[in-house]
């Protein structure tokens, strides 16, 4: 099975988040970017149905900063190839033009899978999963937690609330915007992603032009939350102290 | 024309949630924009829905079992059928299948993750809750129609519950697309213990870093008589089981008291707790959005607190 894997960066959530002073992204100048979590998932998805009935994996990303690190980690981790979509990127892309321009690089490689991450942090104009897979006529099923090759189609697992699942068999090609991996992604050290550096190229692909989302971003803004935690302050002693005393005001000590 | 159309969420015969809180927007968003609320059940029951104006049914058998492909051609239609102003979806995981795939459809814009709608000057404005819920980004489409995928929780159910009798229309199906097909629903495993009635839950994320750690939120949560939850990314690396995961995908808890430990509080996790009792959390980052939900917050490393708090609690 030939299976394409699509990686995004996304920016790290555990630091601080600027916004930009017109109001309508992010200060991007000193953001750190992590790989979106769910697109670890994918390639380790990809991984396990490699090594279990062979094939292919291509990794594609839209450039973006660091991106090209990300992609060496994928050929580290045993993606075969790894393809950089090149061109005007600046800033935010929309979902929308992301998927245009992935559809229109994907049309030409020959696949049977996409995975994508089930979706990221920053997509207003919704997750490229099912739009891509619209745009290239294919189908797709969100929220996927396991996949298994069956010939011609795959057999897929769609997570629901409170832990229910729907399984659903797929014909190929599909795209599949994946949750969870059926183990937890594995680890490239950075000698062997060093290496692959060494040994491997990225291929480039020229983006295509692409229309917005036909939304106008008004402002960002931080929430203004209603009721924002009573923060307990003070050393470890102090802390512990309080919150003892909070929850024996309420009768929660003993169950 | 400005009616406002809401998608029916249907799962196993059962009428979600989040159909009532959309019904509710709905219904003030069509008043606003001078148009009627209409309700779109695709392959299912048209019960429960009389605040809408009009119901329309898609009623053909092959889309009683909700499939990815079959459906978003039934919405599809729908929407070309029936040209709505605004359509709303849930941004659950059928939503997360439907709602982006009807807009490239469609090629009608899309607004995701919204929490919060309303009319201005005649235009449909939306606040989408991105980057973990850590900014608020207000946008409205270029023009006309839009859809917009409604996250959980975001708008009351109750007004979207009424006793009165819809006018029922039926919509013919559209030509199937059976590239998706149903096999089973599977339930849930079991669970050795059943977090959604304890009265205590201490719950860990990432920040517990590996399953060895695991055993100091299980000290807290003896000497509290409680028991142990867990964000997802926890249950996805096996270091505690499915049946312990407080979330969207998980279950929803509302314990007395909830204790976050290491978890930053991203939407899908706070869907799952909100609503406890009592609401502690613990983490490094003080601008992470859990300490928006907590009634009590500690900036700091749970390491450090968690040994102590529980040594202090068993006296
Ligand atoms: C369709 C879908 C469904 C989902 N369903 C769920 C669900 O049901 N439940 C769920 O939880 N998530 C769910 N998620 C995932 C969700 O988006 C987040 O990724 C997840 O909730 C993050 O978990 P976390 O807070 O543990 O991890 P992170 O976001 O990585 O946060 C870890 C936190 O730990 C803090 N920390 C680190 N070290 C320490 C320390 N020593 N002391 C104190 N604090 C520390 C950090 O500051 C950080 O805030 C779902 C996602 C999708 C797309
Ligand atoms: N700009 C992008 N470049 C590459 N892949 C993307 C991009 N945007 C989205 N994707 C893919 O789509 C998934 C869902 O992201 P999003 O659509 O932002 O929710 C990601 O995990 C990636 O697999």
């Amino acid at each position: 099975m030939n299976i394409i894997v699509i990686v995004k960066h996304v920016p790290d959530l555990v630091e601080e988040l600027e916004i930009a002073e017109d109001g309508k992204d992010l200060n991007r100048d000193f953001l750190k970017f992590v790989v979106n979590e769910f697109d670890d998932q994918a390639l380790e998805q990809a991984l396990l149905l490699k090594e279990k009935g062979g094939g292919t994996i291509t990794a594609v990303a839209l450039d973006a900063p660091e991106i090209d690190q990300t992609l060496f980690t994928c050929l580290a981790k045993g993606a075969d190839k790894a393809v950089k979509i090149v061109g005007d990127l600046e800033g935010r892309v929309t979902s929308h033009a992301a998927a245009h321009m992935l559809a229109d690089a994907l049309k030409a490689m020959s696949h049977d899978l996409i995975l994508t991450g089930v979706q990221s942090a920053e997509d207003l104009d919704g997750q490229v999963g099912p739009l891509l897979a619209t745009y290239l006529g294919e189908p797709h099923v969100s929220v996927v937690t396991g996949v298994e090759a069956r010939g011609q189609m795959v057999v897929v697992r769609q997570e629901y609330a409170g832990g229910v699942t729907g399984e659903f068999e797929v014909d190929l090609p599909a795209v599949l915007g994946i949750q969870a991996a059926p183990q937890p992604p594995r680890y490239a050290p950075i000698s062997r992603v060093r290496a692959t550096m060494k040994e491997k190229k990225l291929v480039e692909i020229q983006a295509a032009a692409a229309d917005g989302a036909g939304l106008n971003v008004r402002q960002m803004v931080r929430p203004q939350v209603a009721s924002h935690a009573e923060m307990i302050e003070g050393n470890t002693d102090t802390v512990v102290e309080r919150i003892v005393g909070i929850m024996a005001e309420r009768g929660l000590m003993n169950g | 024309m400005g009616n406002v159309l809401v998608v029916v969420e249907q799962l196993n015969g059962k009428t979600g949630e989040i159909t009532f809180e959309m019904l509710g927007k709905g219904r003030e968003l069509a008043s606003a924009l001078g148009g009627e609320l209409h309700a779109l059940v695709i392959g299912g029951q048209a019960d429960e829905l009389g605040i809408a104006d009009k119901v329309w049914v898609m009623g053909d058998g092959a889309l009683a079992h909700y499939t990815s492909a079959n459906h978003k051609a039934a919405l599809v239609a729908a929407i070309s059928a029936i040209s709505p102003r605004v359509t709303l979806i849930g941004n659950t995981s059928i939503g997360m299948d439907l709602a982006a795939g009807a807009s490239a459809a469609t090629g009608i814009p899309l607004i995701a993750y919204c929490n919060a709608l309303r009319v201005e000057g005649g235009q449909v404005v939306g606040t989408s809750q991105i980057y973990g819920g850590k900014v608020l980004a207000e946008v409205a489409p270029e023009d006309g129609a839009c859809i917009v995928s409604v996250l959980a929780g975001a708008f009351p159910a109750s007004a979207g519950r009424s006793d009165k009798t819809p006018v029922l229309e039926t919509l013919a199906p559209p030509a199937l697309d059976n590239r998706v097909r149903f096999v089973r629903l599977i339930e849930p495993e079991a669970a050795d213990v059943d977090i959604t009635k304890a009265a205590v839950v201490v719950s860990v994320g990432r920040g517990i870093q590996s399953a060895d750690n695991i055993e100091l939120a299980d000290g807290l949560a003896d000497a509290l008589g409680g028991v142990v939850g867990a964000s997802r990314p926890v249950t996805d690396a096996g270091w505690l089981p499915k049946s312990r995961q407080v979330g969207k995908s998980g279950l929803r808890v509302k314990p007395k008291l909830y204790l976050a430990l290491g978890i930053s509080g991203a939407p899908e996790h706070l869907e799952g707790m909100k609503d406890s009792g009592l609401i502690i959390a613990i983490n490094q980052d003080a601008s992470a959005p859990i300490f928006d939900v907590a009634h009590y917050g500690v900036v700091g490393d749970l390491f450090e607190i968690v040994p102590a708090l529980t040594e202090k609690i068993k006296g």
